[in-house]
């Protein structure tokens, strides 16, 4: 970061020596600028307008969050396979909200059967039993931890 | 070359003594060297323009190849070495990515008739540089949050005492990211230097560490451009949880298109 900015600047036509960034600079830095930025002209080979759109929109979910594509309105790559690894990836609230409704209910059926068993022990099957006995009332627990790290990741999105 | 070509055309430039030398030898998109497209008359501006095979480039093909991370990347990095070495030498007006013509004389036309319009393109951004800036807020070091005390608490204390400790820092880390931000705008005041924006990054390319809450681009005059990267590398100084990265200097990509891409500081 100290390096005198007279090695950097390239564009001075005094100035031979070039060490703009090139190869170093991240390929974010760069497809922001050249797919987002720079003069648009029309070429001779028109590019479909629809496909440049889903390309950009595709690299803006690379580059900026999916949170803000939603707010744009934009929600198709969630039926898109292509993307979809992402898709889930990002913190889609109800999703994750649908999962841990899913592991409660669960729970609470394991909690249900396991009392009915306790009631009647002759139900049990005959080497399992005990440990899920013992397994069973810590359960509930999970899904109250994970619940924290799911709105914290839902914040730093928003941010 | 057997097969048809066409004509990628980078960039529109001021010409200048250095660029037919900056030029020799330079290659582009596929190692296709690159050659100047003068206007009929004459004089400026001119284009930088490499063949490109119209397999590969036609409408279908490169709407496919587009598609392709790979294949992108490749291509926007030589688009990117074009440019940059154009603006070494002479001011330069980047042209979006995979602008292609079928022929070097459709590319002369396109210089006539915008002949105007791109000299007083060039002439604002003349002795300009831009630099990228991007703030980040660094993730919370969850170790350090509540170091001796989780012993005596249950598990569950412990965990909100630490979650608390965490928030509490990042909310301290936003305050010295907005400190920093406003250090940073009146930078750009002093030094008359103009502002576009970009989506902050956070997606898969987005591979620096910590969150980046702000992403912006300042076409900033050649005689303040040491000084106003000095002043917002220390934009952060005595601030925790708050990191600058200045990148550049760039072509000014971010300040090419006409019209109020640029807010220019008063």
């Amino acid at each position: 970061m100290t390096d005198p900015i007279a090695n950097r600047l390239g564009p001075l036509p005094s100035r031979s020596a070039p060490p703009y960034g090139q190869s170093s600079a991240s390929l974010a830095d760069i497809l922001e600028r050249v797919l987002d930025k720079g003069i648009v002209i029309a070429g001779d080979i028109q590019i479909n307008l629809l496909d440049i759109e889903l390309l950009t929109i595709k690299l803006r979910l690379l580059i900026a969050s999916v949170d803000k594509a939603k707010e744009m309105g934009i929600d198709w790559w969630e039926h898109d396979p292509s993307l979809s690894s992402r898709a889930g990836s990002a913190p889609s609230l109800e999703e994750e909200n649908r999962l841990l409704r899913e592991q409660i209910e669960e729970n609470r059926r394991l909690r249900e059967e396991l009392s009915a068993l306790r009631a009647d022990p002759a139900a049990l099957p005959p080497t399992e039993g005990t440990a899920e006995n013992a397994a069973a009332p810590r359960r509930p627990a999970r899904p109250k931890r994970a619940e924290p790290a799911t709105r914290s990741a839902t914040r730093r999105g928003e941010a | 070359m057997t097969a048809r070509s066409l004509a990628y055309a980078y960039a529109v430039a001021q010409d200048a003594p250095g660029l037919r030398s900056a030029l020799d030898g330079l290659t582009g998109v596929l190692r296709e060297p690159v050659h100047l497209v003068r206007p009929t008359r004459g004089g400026d501006p001119v284009a930088a323009v490499s063949p490109v095979p119209a397999e590969d480039f036609d409408q279908a093909a490169l709407a496919a190849h587009l598609e392709d991370l790979p294949w992108l990347e490749a291509l926007a990095r030589s688009h990117h070495g074009v440019i940059e070495a154009i603006a070494r030498c002479t001011t330069v007006l980047p042209l979006r990515l995979a602008t292609v013509y079928l022929d070097d004389d459709r590319v002369r036309s396109v210089l006539d008739d915008g002949q105007g319009a791109f000299l007083d393109q060039l002439s604002r951004l003349a002795e300009h540089v831009e630099w990228g800036v991007k703030l980040y807020v660094e993730a919370p070091a969850a170790s350090q949050a509540a170091p001796s005390r989780a012993p005596d608490l249950s598990p569950g204390r412990a965990y909100l005492h630490r979650r608390r400790a965490e928030q509490e820092s990042q909310h301290d880390a936003f305050r010295a990211a907005e400190e920093a931000a406003e250090r940073i705008g009146a930078a750009a005041r002093e030094h008359g230097a103009g502002r576009a924006r970009h989506r902050v990054q956070q997606g898969e390319l987005a591979l620096e560490p910590g969150v980046n809450v702000m992403n912006d681009a300042y076409l900033v005059p050649l005689d303040h451009a040491e000084a106003f990267r000095a002043d917002v590398l220390n934009s952060t100084d005595g601030l925790t949880g708050v990191r600058v990265v200045v990148t550049g200097p760039w072509a000014p990509y971010s300040f090419a298109a006409p019209g109020p891409a640029g807010e220019t500081a008063p």
